[in-house]
């Protein structure tokens, strides 16, 4: 449990995780584990961007905690050689706040998918965003259950036949972004398996946030449910169907940044054509309101075909963490009655003598 | 006038009124009095799970029943000598329990026809002859207390609501017991509230003065202090205890105390008291769900903390598969369960051993965990010890199984020297145990066949747990049949060792060629002792043995189970550790089982044990 060495080296979630000079490669953080994911999922490449990405942190591979529920991307830490644990299924975010709120020096990523994260676990996923405690929860969203092999997930599209739903099923799906934000997510991003600069912005942002971040990666699973993001991934119609959000960046999107968004008074924005709307009076992107309304009405562009999906960071907003208030709590407490004294305390109350 | 004072060696007194009587409180304060002025002393309160369940009627009754002597004792008493009954309601309910010729004190001014009615008494009780087999003191304690109170700026429900106060006034003196702690204790509840501060002190001095005063009353009694070893002594209940055991085990094994726990009656009191020794370093967590508490408990260990959850029944069953996480991955995690009554919701202010079988077997797969019992409320401090001792050395989660009795019953505690608690310290892993510099996660320690519990943090050490099967020593996951088979038994003989690294099973058998033992486990210690000592005191002789270890056994057991002729085993389920017993040393324990919510009567289990020496 070592001090930090600087506290200004960049990156707001690691105020309080010691940093290393030695200079660090995607290699370090390789495992020799064989990885088994079948051929071509999207896995490998969220693994090869996550891996490539963490020298940046400048973190100690020690200091690096990845906790796992179940499913396919549960076996991610595997994969890793930093700690991990991959524990049981829905459960990762529990556990991850037992051990963020206990080390604040740890950087701890927690890796979970629709099914573990907003099924069997979703009220873990849900009370570890309003806590706001200071870990990285990355779900991979392939909107099926890989693991057991195909049967529907709570992101499934109503209607999609699988082993389990023959004649279609008929469980209106979470909108995973929505959810976040209704628990009132510090921040909240969505990317792509495939778009490896994309996915590295996302968790770039995620590291510098102070407090729970929320990604949701959208990933392929050929094997149950191929091509479920065809529409984002196609190079020929992607570019009219994802808005990629920049802060401070008004709104476009389509093949010549031809289209925009307008706001309205009530909630969803307005898809318009720049050239009749003009630049003026298009939407500019604001990650940082603190009303989660707004992001909300982002969140809910997206739906079944992919009509506008928003990628990027819709919500970062500064809220102070349930850890470091934790800590805080304790230091005062410590501060104000001194540090426990246990002779102190077994005599505390009424007390009498014999002999 | 001045009245006689009769000597007593021991009283039982129970308090019993509307759950909005306050009869918690005034039991409680009268027992603080009783351990300041030195007796021993053994508590029950017994209350409903609703916080207001309807006025004045049955279910609504909450008691307390305390026992203080001029000796040692071991148990709240089984039938009070004097019973305050504040309503029809509390008279109705407990004059079952009443033995002829004991005291009833009735407050007159609820036994209005209204409040007869809603519990069936067709006339008033305290005015036919149906209780003069008692000693009936029949006194306005209502209206006397807003008498007392007319003076003081204060609405009539708050004159109403000291009554309790006044009863409590009126028992010490009858009692004779001292009052500054009363007063000390009303000061500083009524801090920011002078008047009813005021109001207070003066019913309780009222109810003195009218024992004192009036000729309702002829008789004072005295209980002279028991002769208890020398030392420092507080009064305490087992949660109490349990969640001091609890700190004590954080420092001795220098390991700082993280609590993920869920409100669960009856143990929440836990969570509470934990929560406000945070200079102690201890966090708490209260969290979504259990198994969200035992989660970040078992997160907090694999950084290196205490991790620990506390619960009840239900809440057992929901984290059973963190629990078995726990048993794969060989972390240290301590699981409190404090036992009520079941199944499901149950009865949760009532207490039960029913737990047993589930702290041992309720997981998946070959799951083994320790499990300890505390045998009475101060008992909990060194149990919660000895639990830390376990789960930090051998790296496992253990179940300490308490109870509601023992949660809430209250005793005198010697205060144990801090200097002479034992050291518990435990190292994490420091450097890679492989060779060139690999890290084995899984490579036992050859005496106690714990891993090495590596906490993030430690460079060179970084690994990967997960509840998926281990190949041994690398920890790699591993399919492989007899890698499983190894694991599944090397978990098994962690734990089965333990029964080396504990206190052989003590036997209290003062006789020779003694034919029948009792052995109980958990809270029944005082109930059983109680009535082994009336066997002995009418020339009967009886062996009694009382288990801490449940799971491994003590090493001795199996030789002190062949020692004796019958095994009486009583126990609040229907015979959990019987069953473990036979099929452990294929002995046929003899079981007495009643599953009621309280605690056995020291003369009923007496009746038992008479019937077993007799037989045959
Ligand atoms: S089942 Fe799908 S998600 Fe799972 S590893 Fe295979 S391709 Fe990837």
């Amino acid at each position: 449990m070592t001090e930090p060495v600087d506290g200004d080296r960049g990156f707001g979630g690691l105020k309080l995780v010691p940093r290393t000079d030695a200079k660090q490669t995607m290699k370090d953080f390789k495992s020799d584990q064989e990885v088994r994911w079948c051929p071509g999922c999207g896995d490998y490449a969220i693994l090869a961007a996550f891996q490539s990405f963490l020298p940046e942190l400048g973190v100690p591979r020690e200091n690096i905690v990845i906790v796992s529920g179940i499913g396919c991307s549960s076996r991610f830490p595997y994969y890793l050689d930093t700690y991990g644990f991959h524990s049981i299924h829905g459960r990762a975010p529990a556990i991850a706040t037992g051990l963020a709120s206990s080390r604040p020096d740890l950087s701890v990523w927690v890796i979970t998918g629709d099914g573990d994260g907003l099924s069997i676990g979703g009220n873990h996923l849900i009370h570890a965003l309003r806590r706001n405690v200071n870990i990285n929860i990355l779900l991979f969203n392939n909107r099926i259950y890989g693991l057991t092999k195909g049967q529907y997930s709570p992101t499934s599209e109503q209607g999609m036949i699988t082993k389990s739903t023959p004649m279609g099923s008929l469980d209106n799906p979470f909108n995973p972004i929505s959810l976040a934000l209704g628990a009132e997510a510090t921040f909240v991003a969505r990317t792509i398996d495939s778009d490896r600069k994309h996915l590295q912005s996302v968790l770039r942002a995620a590291a510098d946030h102070e407090g729970a971040s929320f990604i949701e990666i959208y990933q392929n699973c050929p094997i149950f449910n191929d091509d479920a993001f065809e529409p984002l991934k196609d190079a020929s119609v992607r570019d009219d169907h994802i808005l990629r959000l920049e802060h401070g960046e008004p709104i476009k999107f389509g093949a010549d940044g031809g289209k925009g968004l307008k706001p309205t008074p009530y909630g969803t924005p307005e898809v318009v054509d720049v050239a009749t709307a003009g630049e003026d009076g298009l939407l500019v992107h604001d990650a940082h309101v603190d009303d989660p309304a707004y992001a909300f009405a982002l969140s809910r562009l997206d739906g079944p075909g992919f009509p506008h999906t928003p990628i990027g960071v819709f919500r970062s907003v500064e809220r102070p963490t349930y850890d470091a208030q934790m800590s805080a709590q304790v230091d005062e407490a410590r501060e104000r009655q001194g540090e426990g004294e246990l002779g102190a305390l077994l005599a505390s109350g009424d007390t009498w003598q014999v002999g | 006038m001045t009245k006689q004072v009769q000597q007593l060696d021991r009283v039982i007194i129970r308090f019993a009124g509307d759950s909005g009587d306050g009869m918690q409180l005034t039991g409680d304060r009268f027992t603080q009095e009783t351990a300041s002025f030195g007796n021993d002393l053994s508590t029950l309160p017994n209350f409903p799970a609703e916080i207001r369940a309807p006025a004045g009627t049955l279910p609504g009754v909450s008691s307390f029943q305390l026992h203080f002597a001029d000796h040692d004792i071991m148990t709240p008493g089984d039938a009070p000598n004097v019973l305050v009954a504040m309503n029809p309601a509390a008279l109705k309910a407990n004059l079952g329990d009443l033995p002829r010729g004991a005291d009833l004190i009735a407050n007159t001014d609820e036994f209005t026809k209204r409040n007869l009615s809603k519990v069936g008494y067709e006339t008033n009780p305290l005015e036919d002859d149906s209780l003069s087999e008692f000693r009936v003191h029949a006194v306005p304690l209502t209206s006397l207390t807003v008498k007392a109170l007319e003076d003081f700026e204060i609405s009539k429900k708050d004159a109403e609501r000291a009554k309790n106060m006044f009863a409590l006034g009126l028992l010490s003196w009858l009692y004779n017991r001292p009052t500054e702690g009363t007063l000390r204790f009303l000061e500083s509840k009524f801090a920011k509230k002078p008047e009813i501060l005021k109001s207070n002190v003066a019913a309780f001095q009222a109810g003195w003065n009218y024992g004192e005063t009036t000729e309702a009353f002829s008789v004072s009694y005295e209980i002279k202090p028991a002769v208890l070893p020398p030392g420092t002594y507080r009064n305490i209940t087992g949660n109490l205890a349990l969640s001091y055991g609890l700190i004590a085990g954080s420092r001795l094994s220098g390991r700082p105390l993280f609590l993920g726990s869920y409100p669960i009656t009856p143990a929440s009191d836990i969570l509470h008291e934990l929560s406000r020794h945070k200079k102690f370093g201890v966090r708490t967590f209260q969290a979504e769900d259990e198994i969200a508490g035992v989660g970040a408990a078992l997160g907090a260990a694999f950084g290196g903390s205490l991790g620990v959850t506390t619960t009840s029944g239900p809440g057992m069953a929901l984290k059973a598969e963190t629990i078995g996480l726990g048993v794969s991955v060989e972390l240290p995690l301590i699981v409190v369960d404090v036992q009520r009554a079941g199944p499901s919701t149950g009865m949760p202010t009532k207490t039960e051993q029913a737990d047993l079988l589930q702290a041992m077997f309720g997981r998946n797969g070959e799951s083994p965990v320790p499990v300890i019992a505390p045998r009475s409320p101060s008992d909990c401090f060194d149990a919660a010890i000895e639990a830390v001792r376990i789960a930090t050395k051998y790296r496992t989660p253990v179940v300490l199984l308490s109870d509601g009795y023992l949660a809430n019953g209250s005793e005198p505690w010697r205060l144990p020297e801090v200097s002479e608690l034992p050291d518990i310290t435990v190292a994490d892993a420091a450097e890679p145990n492989g060779e060139d510099g690999a890290f084995l996660p899984f490579k036992r320690d050859p005496e106690t066949l714990a891993r090495p519990w590596a906490v993030p943090g430690t460079a060179g050490l970084e690994h990967r747990i997960g509840g998926i099967e281990k190949s041994d020593v690398d920890g790699n996951i591993s399919y492989s049949p007899s890698n499983h088979d190894r694991m599944v038994r090397l978990r098994q003989a962690k734990i089965d060792g333990i029964a080396n690294d504990i206190e052989p099973l003590e036997v209290d058998d003062p006789h020779d060629d003694t034919k029948v033992l009792v052995l109980g486990w958990g809270g029944t210690y005082g109930s059983i002792g109680a009535a082994v000592r009336r066997i002995r005191r009418a020339g009967g002789k009886v062996a009694q043995a009382h288990l801490r270890h449940l799971n491994p056994f003590p090493a001795n057991l199996g030789e002190v189970l062949g020692r004796y002729d019958k095994v009486l085993v009583p126990e609040i389920n229907l015979g959990q550790l019987a069953l473990l017993l036979r099929g452990r040393f294929l002995v046929d324990v003899i079981g007495y089982n009643r599953v009621r919510g309280l605690p056995f009567k020291a003369e009923e289990l007496a009746g038992v044990i008479q019937d077993v020496i007799d037989s045959d």
